[in-house]
């Protein structure tokens, strides 16, 4: 026979559980919807668009550099803030927090302005950013290294101390100990900022809109297609191009994971 | 030869002030004192992984106060192992002589050698999840005994194991001082690992350290 307090905790659960089961069914349903409004004929003649296949290569291609570059940075940013202190570090934290609260499109508009200065038209003559391939890259890096920041932050956070503090008693420097005792240890939390930076910048709009234009063959990522073929009242494509970016999305993931599994982390 | 003389420090609502103590070269110094009295900031101030506000601390005559830590050549067995997790065992015990670029042939034949002494040569292809308390322990001593240290430090090594390992760890204790005759500094609370091992013994008495009731229990 049931206690009182089994009935208690049932409810409980059935509580938890019920607010878990209304965002799932809300995430699940979207991606039904998406799936359901298409048909693989019409996703497959999406595909053979040469526009929508140069913006799924410059999609991917600049994710993954973006990814790459994000968590290059995130690496050391990360450990500096977990291990040291600094005059100013509380300044610097709340920095490296902006571009996860700022609107994207404050992002881009910042960007470009930054490009109008006499700094950013130094680097125009050396390199030409604005509203070119490498502004894509800038754009979905400004905000997904924020993120990759974040997690590298917890990972270092959350991994004692400790066996770092004995490997200088061991006659480590502190690059020795960081390289050959913590960094090893931080291998999931990489692949996590790598994996959210990667989702970051696939997902980019805003930025790149206002940094880089929506110009096809050009500077068209596949947010961007979604939006221009939504203006043109071409829906069917939309939905196409969501889902290539929803499959894409997931493939990342389940592949990162399982690599990160079997590695250990 | 280990000298604190005059040791403060401050950290938080924590203090330590005018600790002074002597433990001759050679001896097994174990420290005793109650829960939170500072016997792991002692050996940390030791080790150079904390710094005093004034005082001074010395290994065999040389003044190692504002040292670093991989400068003082002190070997330190940390209460829980603190192993690397992502390194092999044979890997940690040669860790110290790897970062001073000892050629390889060296560290692999010292390896091998501290892996018999401590009795861990089958275990040195595998990753410490998994190893027993024991032989986490074991590698911890390996690893800090590789690069021959003046001065062995020893954070209650054997709180956590059973009672037959704890006396099997004593023996080995005990074997691996008489044959590297290493100056130990052992913390820990129990009174009988105290005078089975200490050929010192020392108390942390109301924040100062006083020379124990058997000032030579064991020669």
């Amino acid at each position: 026979m049931s206690q009182p307090s089994d009935i208690r905790d049932r409810g409980f659960l059935l509580f938890l559980a019920l607010f878990a089961g209304l965002y799932v069914a809300l995430i699940v349903g979207m991606l039904i919807a998406d799936a359901t409004y298409t048909t693989p004929d019409a996703l497959l003649a999406a595909l053979e668009s040469e526009e929508i296949r140069y913006a799924a290569k410059l999609s991917f291609t600049s994710s993954t550099i973006t990814a790459l570059l994000s968590v290059w940075f995130a690496i050391p940013i990360g450990y500096l803030l977990s291990r040291t202190s600094f005059p100013g570090k509380a300044l610097v934290d709340g920095i490296l927090d902006i571009p996860i609260v700022l609107p994207p499109m404050v992002i881009g508009l910042s960007l470009l302005i930054l490009f109008q200065t006499s700094f950013g038209q130094a680097v125009e003559g050396l390199v030409p950013v604005t509203y070119r391939i490498p502004s894509v890259i800038l754009a979905q890096f400004a905000v997904a290294c924020a993120f990759a920041v974040r997690t590298m932050r917890v990972t270092f956070d959350q991994l004692p101390e400790r066996p770092e503090k004995v490997a200088l008693t061991l006659g480590a420097t502190r690059a020795q100990a960081f390289w050959r005792v913590t960094l090893p240890q931080a291998g999931g939390g990489a692949l996590s900022a790598g994996l959210l930076a990667w989702a970051r910048a696939l997902g980019e709009f805003g930025p790149i809109l206002v940094f880089s234009g929506a110009t096809r063959m050009k500077t068209e990522v596949l947010p961007s297609t979604v939006w221009l073929e939504l203006s043109t009242g071409n829906l069917e494509a939309a939905v196409a191009v969501s889902l290539l970016m929803v499959l894409a999305a997931i493939t990342v993931l389940v592949t990162a994971r399982a690599l990160g599994v079997r590695r250990g982390w | 030869m280990i000298r604190f003389d005059s040791i403060a420090l401050t950290q938080g609502s924590f203090h330590l002030s005018n600790v002074c103590f002597e433990v001759p070269k050679g001896a097994y110094a174990v420290l005793m004192g109650p829960t939170g009295c500072g016997k792991t900031t002692v050996l940390e101030l030791l080790c150079g992984l904390r710094a005093p506000m004034s005082g001074s601390i010395q290994i065999n005559d040389r003044d190692v106060t504002t040292l670093s830590p991989a400068a003082r050549g002190v070997g330190y067995v940390p209460q829980d192992g603190a192993l690397f997790p992502r390194l092999t065992v044979g890997e940690q015990v040669g860790f110290s002589l790897r970062v001073r670029h000892t050629p390889e042939s060296e560290v692999l034949a010292r390896v091998a050698e501290l892996g018999e002494m401590l009795e861990i040569g089958h275990l040195l292809g595998r990753r410490p999840s998994g190893l027993s308390g024991g032989e986490r322990q074991r590698v911890a001593l390996g690893r800090a005994l590789a690069f021959r240290p003046s001065v062995l430090c020893l954070d209650e090594p054997l709180g956590a194991l059973d009672e037959d390992m704890h006396h099997e760890m004593c023996s080995l204790l005990e074997a691996v001082h008489a044959e590297t005759g290493v100056t130990a500094l052992h913390v820990t609370h129990s009174g009988s690992e105290a005078e089975r091992l200490a050929t010192h013994q020392l108390r942390f008495v109301s924040g100062s350290i006083r020379e124990g009731p058997s000032g030579a229990a064991k020669e």
